[in-house]
């Protein structure tokens, strides 16, 4: 796995060590260390101060503030309350959740006990999408193992603490990666999201109020705890603390999950962590925070990468796949791609986005082939705009930013394709051995 | 209908896991599927009446949901790639050397069952595309060199 | 009760509602147009459609107004351009895939994708994609889906699992190909109840009987009341060329706004059997041949009048009731589907012209026991009486609890079903059911007391506190349930918490076990109400108008002699003061030939016999619509109209007046009101009136519970007839030996009348219904 001296190793620190997963390892490298702390000399209040200090923002995509989402909680609840770890990483161009279990999975176990302390919850559940099947095996031998050492289980380090964790597989849904839709496929449904609100924090997983984070939020939560929200804050930028698990994919010639600081700049992740353009060919675009984000072009490549400076520069910093692409690219091609993706992954439920999804694909396909007419690029941006904001659920404006930021940033690609004209880059395109 | 002893060990696992029968429904069809692979209206009655839902609840929730399949597919179930970051990397031609190299459309199965062949959504594997799945296995950074080897070591296991 | 009220602000309008209401019913309360396909009043929230965006304030993006609860100082704009073009914009996209075949759609002219395009543009389309097709399947006889048309709001889904409790459809799939879909594979087992077609915005779910005859503007609507169960629903028949082709309530008019079963939206197709009698036949020898009704009515004019003479001659001849054979003279057995105002008359015809009490029906629920008894409970403790003591079928949707004895109201009385699971789901009633079997609406039930077939009436008097019933319940019933002492104090308990119960109760309690019934029901706080359920159209009406042989009109017993002089004197006409036959005593004593003549309106007292064994032992006269077991041993067979050709009212088992409205007509059919006429102008008497509407002014004055407001009726409405309460307890009448039974139809059976519905013969179902049973 390629690494990079440009990385700060906080949640990867571990990763390169002999049976990483193991607990004997974990517990060697400050392993519940931090869950320890919490349960034993720590107050739900304080750890939440600790974490509001940290400014650790939701890494699922939205980047909410993660100590003000559990903070809203209910203290008192009739029913019980559910922490669940969203593990369906699904965002195309995005791989670091898996790693983390993969390779750390008890740091994952004791942010998700963390949480269960500060909401006074006994029960958690990983979500695990279905294609990563060979990581529930990983998980369940770590949660064994937390069993047997009394993390998990009753009366936890002698303190009166209960709590049960389970993993919980998927059956391939990109969907499920939307809080609610999970929570409906945890019950055994279809994943259709809910109307919201009641958000989980207060009615979520079977009715109680549920905690719902990503892998990698979670698993941030021990080195804060241990090393301090004022030091992991610092690790970013203002607003933005730590660091962030990116992946590098597209066109780079080192692609790689590499672990840098918030705010860490586009520019250099590409030249520097990603060792430049495959091929030494032009740079063209970059996705910067996975699939469902707007497109950058090269004007955008000094922002740094953090959740406000990338909104500011008109995208989002997402899931933290960057996804590059040099000057062969076909933006009409990748735009299709991406629509066919959302039309596929589109739960059916209202309107705008089933049926935008569909109409979209069938139109960039249409274009991609050479069928569209003049008109069609209006077309293109009318269904578009018409779905966002207006969706069920964020999967609508998932689909329709980007393709409306490739037909702002890319016109001229797609009336290169107008009028029968063959897709200009098909004959350019690199044969499918590429050099590395 | 019975289940072998190992999945019949899953199933009373997930069964303990949810305080709500309908929760190991997902879990369960998808580790039944594993061993028989495929989702036969037989094993859909038995789940549903382990799980006391009705036999259409359970038939609404599997079509739901894309690694469910109703029907058998091959000993080694193929799955390229060809989002995004793998269609940067070469994923759709990899796709079409698959269906040339196995004479496959998509959702097709060799005459001897041994391979199907299915174009995937993003697996997870976008820092080493492109990328495929062999029913669980993934198998990153291919090229269609490698695919093919790939195929011959299968070949070679089925015996 | 209006609770806190918060002031929000529409379009500029200032509007005070009820702090909770969702945002999509304020807006409609004050007029202010929301559109919406999914959101429907009474089904749970989806929020798919989009349709209903609207602005509101410090949103940062529009809101749909179907899943956002007013608050106070919201501000919303409901008609903005933004607003407007969202609207468009989803119309757009769901014609997108929708395909335009509303020429030939069924929906067309009624289709509310159609009118929304009309109403709020997408009038272009821009869609230059091969449209997603599928083909048209047929799910049932009566249920076909064209999955391209549908547009997912997901209404058929909600109704037949949360409006019916039968769960039949499914969402399957998912994005651009999610579809809905059957609960067996390729066909549907269900209700057959039509709703989700009923309920269906656009053309995807269509009837069988209904699709492809006629375009909704060519047809002429008629409202009336389906003549199949005791509910009485109102079901609005679709007519064209005088074929009716439709039935159906999308007005929500009528005590069951939308609610129709299969009887009434299909089984209208009686009317035109084949087999449909169309003129007056007559014995001739062994065979039964076709006549005129001159000759047919003077026949059995003068037939009738010689018996008549013979019996008066007789009766002033002291020393002939020695020498002659004791003849029981006149039989009349009447109808449980004919109007108040024909069973009003036939028994009127009967105790004055025919000079007989040998009046009666098939009487399926025992009103008359329910009517003394609450007569008598009522004058014991009037202050007991705030509330009338019988619950009309809307009130069950109010109740806070429901005490259910025994029927199977899913299958027999599928309106009171529709409204105790409305009740449960909508306004968390806690329903209590004792039943020997497992029925369906256990789904919805609270708690549920099993017990063995026949022991109802231990169960009301475990419920009074009587420890030798408790114990008679224990052990396993027969459905398989293991019964304990405490599972019976539990129900017991339960039941004694809550207030102001609705009782509904079937056949299985009867005469002195309606007392009991009435005994247990007063021990409860409150106001108890009570619904007993009797099995046809107008069963109730039939036993108030007194087609009972102790009885007349208004429950007065025949051997009360004030009672008597009250109609003798209006009637100007003796009536015999002894009590007469009940149907089954009619039917043996015509078997030992001891009826002089019975006359047979509308009802088959001798279904499941052979007419053979009756055909020469009496003069028999049937009138029906049908040459069912009994008409075929009759001497003269006359061909009446059925309820959907003809005026009047019937009262449904709830004690709701409500009007038939005349739909078609069929030649050669006369109405039983006209017959009567007919018969008794050839017999020499007179017998008034003879239209409905003086005869219904005629019930009125003679039947106080009758004496209510009629412009409600008239409009279309329903009118609970009085209740007992208020006046004098009635006199115990004298004992009737008549049984009182339901037929325990189905919801695929309507008497002898459902086997010459098609539709109900053709539906699947009617083989493979099955009790449910223990789990």
């Amino acid at each position: 796995m390629p690494v990079s001296e440009h990385e700060v190793r906080v949640l990867t620190k571990r990763f390169d060590l002999p049976n990483s997963a193991s607990i004997d390892t974990y517990l060697a490298h400050d392993g519940y260390q931090a869950f320890e702390k919490a349960l034993k000399q720590m107050t739900p209040e304080s750890i939440l101060e600790e974490l509001k200090r940290s400014n650790l923002r939701g890494r699922g995509g939205a980047g909410f503030p993660t100590g003000m989402k559990w903070g809203f909680v209910p203290k008192e609840s009739p029913k019980p309350k559910y922490i669940v770890c969203n593990a369906d990483e699904s965002e195309p161009g995005t791989c670091k959740d898996r790693l983390l279990m993969e390779k750390d999975p008890h740091q994952l176990i004791e942010g998700i006990l963390i949480a269960g302390v500060v909401v006074g919850s006994h029960q958690g559940y990983i979500y695990v999408r279905g294609e990563y099947r060979y990581l529930l095996e990983i998980l369940d031998r770590a949660l064994e193992e937390a069993y047997a050492r009394g993390y998990l289980g009753k009366n936890i380090l002698g303190t009166g603490f209960d709590f049960e964790l389970a993993t919980h597989t998927g059956a391939g849904a990109y969907e499920c990666g939307e809080e609610s839709a999970l929570l409906e496929s945890l019950e055994g449904k279809r994943g259709i999201p809910r109307i919201r609100p009641p958000f989980p924090a207060v009615v979520g997983l079977y009715g109680g109020p549920t905690v719902l984070n990503n892998v990698e939020t979670f698993s941030a939560v021990p080195a804060i705890l241990r090393e301090g929200g004022e030091w992991y804050a610092q690790l970013g930028t203002p607003r933005n603390g730590g660091t962030r698990l990116f992946v590098l994919s597209g066109h780079v010639n080192r692609p790689g999950v590499y672990e840098l600081p918030m705010g860490f700049p586009l520019r250099k992740m590409i030249e520097e962590v990603g060792g430049g353009i495959l091929g030494g060919k032009k740079f063209k675009a970059v996705i910067p925070g996975g699939s469902s984000t707007p497109v950058l072009t090269a004007d955008a490549l000094d922002t740094p990468m953090d959740f406000d400076s990338v909104a500011k520069a008109g995208s989002m910093l997402g899931s933290g796949a960057v996804i590059v692409m040099h000057e062969d690219t076909c933006m009409v091609k990748v735009a299709l791609r991406l629509m066919q993706f959302y039309a596929h992954e589109s739960c059916g439920w209202c309107i705008p986005c089933r049926e935008g999804t569909d109409w979209l694909s069938k139109t960039l396909h249409r274009f991609h082939s050479g069928g569209a007419r003049e008109e069609d690029i209006g077309l293109i941006e009318h269904l578009a705009k018409n779905m966002l904001g207006r969706t069920f659920c964020p999967l609508g404006d998932a689909a329709a930013m980007p393709v409306i930021s490739f037909v702002k940033k890319f016109r001229e690609e797609f009336e290169m394709h107008l009028s029968g004209r063959p897709c200009p880059f098909e004959s350019k395109q690199e044969p499918a051995t590429v050099s590395r | 209908m019975q289940f072998t002893p190992q999945l019949e060990d899953k199933l009373k696992k997930l069964m303990r896991n949810y305080p709500i029968k309908r929760s190991a429904l997902i879990p369960m069809l998808l580790f039944a599927q594993d061993e028989q692979g495929f989702l036969s209206q037989e094993t859909i009655a038995e789940i549903a009446g382990r799980l006391e839902l009705t036999v259409p609840q359970v038939e609404e929730t599997i079509s739901y949901y894309s690694m469910l399949r109703k029907k058998p597919a091959g000993k080694y179930h193929l799955q390229v790639c060809t989002n995004i970051s793998c269609l940067l990397r070469g994923g759709e031609e990899l796709f079409e050397h698959a269906r040339k190299k196995l004479r496959l459309a998509p959702g097709e199965t060799t005459p001897d069952n041994l391979f199907s062949l299915e174009e995937v959504e993003c697996i997870g594997a976008c820092a080493w595309a492109p990328a495929i799945q062999v029913n669980y296995q993934f198998h990153h950074e291919l090229t269609p060199e490698r695919f093919d080897q790939l195929i011959r070591e299968l070949e070679r296991s089925r015996t | 009760m209006m609770g806190e009220t918060v002031k929000i602000r529409v379009d500029d309008r200032e509007l005070e509602v009820q702090r909770g209401t969702l945002l999509i019913e304020a807006c409609r309360a004050a007029g202010i147009e929301v559109p919406s396909f999914c959101y429907y009043p009474g089904l749970s929230l989806q929020a798919a459609c989009r349709m209903c965006l609207v602005e509101i304030e410090k949103a940062p993006k529009l809101q749909t107004a179907c899943t956002v609860p007013v608050t106070e100082g919201m501000i919303v704009r409901s008609n903005t351009e933004q607003v407007t073009q969202a609207r468009r914009s989803m119309l757009e996209f769901l014609l997108g895939n929708h395909p335009l075949d509303c020429p030939v759609c069924d929906k067309g002219g009624e289709c509310e994708l159609q009118d929304m395009v009309f109403r709020y543009g997408a009038s272009e389309s821009r869609y230059g994609e091969a449209k997603r097709h599928v083909e048209e399947q047929q799910w049932s006889p009566v249920v076909y889906f064209d999955a391209p048309r549908c547009i997912l709001c997901y209404r058929c889904v909600r109704v037949c699992d949360e409006g019916m409790g039968v769960g039949a459809l499914s969402v399957v799939n998912r994005g651009v190909h999610t579809e809905i879909a059957p609960n067996h594979g390729d066909h549907l087992e269900c209700e057959e109840c039509g709703m989700c077609i009923d309920i269906c915005p656009v053309g995807a779910l269509t009837s069988g009987a209904y699709r492809y005859k006629a375009r909704p503007w060519e047809m002429q609507y008629t409202s009336t009341i389906c003549t199949h169960c005791g509910d009485g629903c109102k079901t609005t028949l679709s007519v064209r060329n005088n074929k009716i082709l439709r039935g159906n309530n999308r007005d929500r008019s009528g005590i069951n706004g939308e609610f129709l079963c299969i009887k009434g939206r299909y089984a209208y197709d009686f009317v035109e059997h084949p087999s449909r009698l169309r003129q007056p036949l007559i014995r001739r020898g062994r065979e039964l041949v076709e006549t005129t009704w001159e000759e047919a009515i003077g026949t059995v004019a003068a037939k009738w009048s010689e018996i008549l003479a013979r019996r008066n001659k007789a009766a002033n001849n002291t020393l002939a009731e020695t020498s002659e054979k004791r003849s029981e003279g006149f039989g009349v057995i009447g109808s449980n589907h004919t109007t108040n105002e024909e069973n009003y008359l036939l028994q009127k015809f009967a105790r004055t012209v025919l000079q007989t009490n040998h009046v009666d029906h098939h009487r399926t629920a025992d009103y008359a026991a329910l009517i003394h008894a609450l007569a008598n409970e009522s004058a014991e403790q009037p202050s007991q009486a705030q509330r009338p003591p019988l619950a009309r079928s809307k009130d069950i949707v109010g109740a806070s609890a429901i005490l259910l004895v025994g029927n199977n109201p899913t299958e027999q009385h599928p309106l009171i079903a529709w409204n105790i699971r409305e009740a449960c789901r909508l306004n968390g009633a806690r329903l209590y059911i004792i039943h020997s079997r497992r029925i369906p609406l256990l789904r919805q039930s609270h708690r549920f007391l099993p017990l063995g077939l026949g022991h109802e009436a231990d169960a009301l008097r475990h419920l009074c506190g009587e420890p030798e019933a408790t114990q008679a319940l224990l052990g396993e019933t027969p459905s398989g349930d293991n019964v304990t002492a405490d599972l019976l104090n539990d129900f017991r308990n339960r039941l004694q918490e809550e207030k102001d119960v609705i009782v509904v109760f079937g056949d299985e309690i009867t005469g002195p076990d309606v007392s009991l019934l009435i005994r247990m029901g007063s021990r409860l706080s409150g106001q108890t109400r009570y619904i007993a359920l009797g099995d046809y159209s107008n069963s109730r009406g039939a036993s108030d108008m007194g087609l009972l042989p102790h009885l007349l009109p208004g429950y007065r017993p025949v051997g009360d002699a004030a009672a008597r002089a009250f109609f003798e004197d209006r009637w100007k006409s003796p009536i015999p003061a002894t009590v007469g036959l009940s149907v089954d005593d009619m039917v043996a004593a015509t078997l030992q030939g001891g009826m002089d003549a019975l006359y047979v309106v509308g009802a088959n007292p001798l279904k499941g016999r052979n007419p053979e064994d009756f055909c020469g032992k009496t003069f028999l006269v049937v009138q029906d619509l049908f040459l069912q077991e009994t008409a075929q041993a009759a001497d003269v067979v006359l061909p009446a109209a059925s309820a959907y050709e003809k005026s009047g009212t019937v009262t449904n088992t709830c004690g709701e007046l409500q009007r038939l409205r005349k739909a078609v007509g069929v030649l050669g059919t006369r109405t039983d009101l006209q017959i009567f006429a007919s018969l008794a102008a050839a017999m020499g008497a007179t017998l008034h009136p003879s239209q409905p509407e003086e005869a219904l002014e005629e019930i009125r004055q003679m039947v106080p519970e009758y004496n209510i407001p009629l412009a409600n009726v008239l409009a279309g409405g329903a009118e609970a007839v009085l209740n007992p309460n208020g006046f004098k307890p009635l006199a115990a009448p004298a004992e009737t030996s008549g049984r009182v039974y339901s037929a325990q139809d189905t919801l695929f059976t309507s008497g002898t009348l459902g086997r010459f519905s098609n539709i109900l013969n053709l539906v699947p179902e009617r083989n493979i219904r099955k009790e449910p049973g223990p789990a």
